[in-house]
């Protein structure tokens, strides 16, 4: 570079104008559905985590005796201690006289724990798989198939029978949910990857003898990342429906753990004279599902290459 | 036109006054195209000429009624024979597409519909707009088909568009356009997507049947040579700006503006360059009767071997450069991934640095990955979007060793070489235009500190101006380096310039190879002869200052728009 002189003869006509545009975060703010999604679930998840400071009691709590109460009842109500709390009773209460507004609230913790630990642990071992089968060819026959097989075996049906061997703990009942979805996650992971092998700057990283783990690391990971968040929110809302599935089928999380699926099978024999017991869990279980694919939505329209690949 | 005393009282076809189109809010300019206004005569073909982001295919798109959501018309007016078209409702706008106005578009794959046959896609235009029968439909089909001098109008009638080759698919393209012999045609960019010799064809053809039909021709392009080949007056565009215009002559050879004439400089003229005679010299890297053969299908119906690539060699020597030219499917891109070892190729050897490379695998190959490096064709998608422009250029040294330290000081100094400031490193390549990226590609070719450097058709996708700009800079690094350079092109002016030595592609074998003195201005194989025809505008000269008309492959400063202001050291800012 010695010859700065002899290199001032070339003029560079173009200037380096950064083009102006806005930032990634800043884009996926700016979109409505994102901010109704992730506001209505960001509240969600903030009523579940401070739910034993809004006027809650304990959720496990039965109490014969204010059974059945209709919501907005104002009462009293007897632990097995026999402390007499004054409570008022926003969604009533079930035939065994427990608060279903205490029992939503903790309900929610199981079911967004559900969630995003089910999304999470797809997305991992999808990602690891569909990453060695993507970018590895001669692997790719038989891992895919292997999914594919996995893919054959119906959800439920296999949460149900593992929840059975193992019985039905939290983890197990996490366990059962996400391993089915981790063909789904493979699959998009190694379309993705088949394209991104095919780039010129992985040829490039090729040609500059980039080891293989470095190449998969930096240069195709990265770039993988938008459709794999996006496959994790559609994820996550499907898990915390097939755990409230669980709990109603009472093949889930024990019965006297307060879920939104225990309640609402709770509530199912006598949802005719209370149907309070049913509506109240189901419209938070709707109102999360709703939210987390209203977000999906969302990112997949800010986030997907589909729709910047030039500008990107 | 300017001009319409020459071309007496006849009436306009197409006439754009004082038109402008906005651009949405957030755009890098108000107006994607402002004060626009010129004639389209009967008979006559006008080019639209700039680069890219200039706005020709906007005003082409206008004319049409086919802009993008967003983009307005928002003064001025379009009159077809006669008729405002701006505010004309689109039910009536789809009665003027065919039968008064037509378009051909870039690129002839994706303006057919894959699942009809192309004689039926013929016929769709007649059955819109005309009544007849559908023998007679069937009649006229075959007849534009011939006239477009397809071959077996019969059989083609009856393909789909996969089965027929680019030509032949642009060639129905044309048909669908000019079957209800419309007065005003436009060519947005027709022949950019094909082969020199077949777009000479397909350019030939535009011209007999404009001639025949009377047709007023609107034609998109960013290249001069087509320009000169097929024009009567030239429209340049800078910008969205229309500025300059008149007859082809006039525009080409004595041009008015600077940017024009900058343009014209920056053309690369298919003419012999003095190069200095290079020393005597071991070559870098000898590629002896290289083959790639690709297996296509399987058991039961059995495999079938396609060669890409058969009995190649190629010798680069150190300061040398040698141009591979071809067409498209020729095996240049394949000739060129064998010798940087992407691919394995099937038979044949490579030697470089007295060892042989041709079946090394995983690290073994570090050292000869070293020594070559490659530039490829898509700025777009040649640097990793995720990654800051600097980590990108240091991951080459880091992998070969080189402390990081080292590296990023060394990635600083390459900023100067390839013209970017140093800043540049900490920015992600999303902020870059092409040739800014093309400049970064380079430089992390060339952090590896390479012998040998293959560019794959690494200025195809620049406009001319940036072009000449990276070509000079590739000369510039040869002098201080004395690396040897791979050149890859299909563009023969290019090769013309920059090259030492070339080697003509043709299905996988070499046809031809030499000085550029003897293959370009001496051919001996007839497909080189009818390859060096087809170079649009070749008898043409251009209108060249005279400082650029000895060394022109450099832009000269006083033609180069400076957008921004150069600073003492004289990185632009």
């Amino acid at each position: 570079m010695a010859d700065a002189r002899l290199l001032s003869s070339l003029v560079a006509v173009e200037p380096l104008v950064p083009r102006r545009r806005p930032s990634l975060l800043r884009r996926v703010i700016s979109n409505w559905s994102v901010r109704l999604g992730g506001g209505v679930l960001g509240v969600l998840i903030l009523a579940a985590l401070f739910a034993p400071w809004l006027g809650t009691i304990d959720p496990t709590a039965m109490d014969p005796g204010s059974g059945n109460l209709l919501p907005g009842t104002r009462g009293d109500f007897t632990s097995f201690d026999g402390d007499v709390i004054p409570h008022w009773f926003i969604m009533g209460t079930d035939s065994l006289g427990r608060d279903i507004w205490s029992r939503a609230l903790y309900g929610a913790r199981v079911s967004i724990t559900v969630g995003i630990a089910v999304a999470m642990l797809a997305l991992v071992l999808g990602l690891c798989v569909g990453l060695t089968a993507g970018y590895f060819r001669r692997i790719d026959g038989i891992v895919m198939r292997v999914m594919d097989g996995v893919m054959a075996i119906p959800a439920i049906l296999f949460a149900v029978s593992l929840v059975a061997l193992f019985g039905g703990t939290l983890l197990m009942v996490i366990v059962a949910i996400a391993v089915p979805e981790i063909p789904r996650v493979a699959r998009l992971v190694r379309s993705v990857v088949l394209s991104l092998r095919e780039e010129p700057y992985v040829e490039a990283a090729i040609a500059l003898d980039t080891p293989t783990w470095k190449i998969l690391l930096r240069h195709i990971l990265p770039n993988a990342i938008a459709p794999l968040v996006i496959q994790g929110t559609y994820v996550c809302a499907s898990a915390i429906l097939v755990e409230a599935i669980l709990s109603f089928l009472g093949v889930g999380l024990p019965a006297e753990m307060p879920t939104w699926g225990n309640i609402m099978a709770e509530g199912r024999s006598q949802f005719n004279q209370f149907p309070h017991n049913v509506l109240f869990p189901g419209i938070f279980l709707a109102l999360t599902v709703l939210s987390v694919n209203v977000l999906g939505d969302g990112l997949r329209d800010t986030l997907d290459p589909k729709f910047n690949k030039r500008t990107e | 036109m300017a001009n319409e005393d020459a071309c007496g009282p006849a009436t306009p076809v197409l006439s754009i006054r004082n038109l402008a189109i906005s651009l949405p809010y957030g755009g890098d300019r108000l107006n994607a195209v402002q004060e626009i206004s010129f004639d389209v005569l009967p008979g006559k073909i006008v080019c639209l000429l700039g680069e890219s982001g200039s706005g020709k295919s906007v005003i082409a798109n206008a004319v049409m009624g086919l802009l993008s959501p967003g983009l307005l018309p928002t003064t001025g007016s379009i009159r077809l024979q006669g008729r405002e078209l701006i505010g004309t409702p689109e039910a009536e706008l789809r009665k003027l597409r065919g039968p008064s106005m037509a378009m051909v578009f870039q690129e002839p794959m994706t303006a057919l519909n894959p699942v009809v046959t192309c004689g039926e896609q013929i016929g769709e235009m007649l059955s819109q707009h005309v009544r007849m029968g559908r023998a007679a439909r069937r009649q006229a089909t075959l007849d534009i088909m011939r006239r477009v001098h397809l071959p077996d109008p019969e059989r083609i009638y009856a393909s789909y568009p996969h089965q027929l080759s680019g030509g032949q698919r642009q060639r129905i393209v044309i048909a669908i356009a000019l079957i209800l012999k419309p007065a005003l045609l436009i060519c947005d960019e027709p022949t950019t997507a094909l082969d020199v010799t077949t777009q000479a064809e397909i350019l030939e053809l535009i011209r007999e049947l404009q001639t025949q039909n009377n047709t007023a021709v609107l034609f998109i392009t960013h290249d001069f040579g087509v320009v000169a080949e097929i024009a009567d007056q030239v429209a340049v565009l800078e910008l969205g700006h229309m500025i300059e215009q008149g007859d082809k002559h006039e525009v080409l050879t004595r041009p008015r503006q600077p940017y024009t004439r900058m343009l014209l400089d920056a053309v690369p003229e298919l003419s012999l360059r003095k190069r200095q005679p290079l020393p005597e010299a071991d070559p870098l890297l000898l590629a002896r009767k290289l083959s790639k053969a690709y297996a296509t299908g399987s058991w039961p119906l059995g495999q079938r071997l396609v060669h890409a690539l058969q009995d190649a060699s190629v010798s680069v020597r150190p300061r040398e450069t040698v141009g591979i030219v071809g067409e498209s499917g020729s095996g240049k891109s394949t000739l060129a991934r064998c010798i940087a070892r992407l691919i394995e190729p099937t038979s044949g050897d490579i030697e470089a640095n007295g060892r042989s490379v041709a079946h090394l695998r995983g690290r073994q190959l570090s050292p000869f990955r070293r020594d070559v490096q490659v530039i490829f064709q898509d700025p777009y998608r040649s640097l990793n979007p995720r990654q800051t422009v600097g980590s990108s250029i240091v991951e080459g040294p880091i992998n070969f060793g080189v402390p990081r330290a080292q590296a990023w000081s060394r990635a600083e100094e390459l900023m100067g070489l390839v013209r970017l400031r140093p800043e540049v490193l900490s920015r992600y390549p999303s902020e870059f235009s092409g040739g800014q990226r093309q400049r970064i590609s380079i430089a992390r070719a060339l952090a590896c500190e390479p012998k040998l450097l293959i560019a794959d058709e690494a200025v195809s996708a620049l406009d001319v101006s940036v072009q000449a700009q990276i070509l000079a800079l590739l000369e510039e690094i040869q002098r201080l380096t004395s690396i040897g350079i791979l050149f890859i092109t299909h563009d023969l002016r290019v090769a013309s310039q920059i090259c030492d030595r070339v080697i003509v592609m043709h299905q996988g074998r070499i046809v031809e190879e030499g000085l550029v003195s003897d293959v370009f201005f001496a051919p001996r194989e007839d497909y080189t002869k009818r390859l060096l025809a087809a170079a649009p505008g070749r008898d043409f000269s251009f209108a060249r200052s005279t400082e650029a008309a000895q060394d022109p492959v450099y832009p000269k400063s006083q033609h180069v728009r400076v957008r921004g202001a150069t600073d003492s050291k004289g990185f632009t800012v």
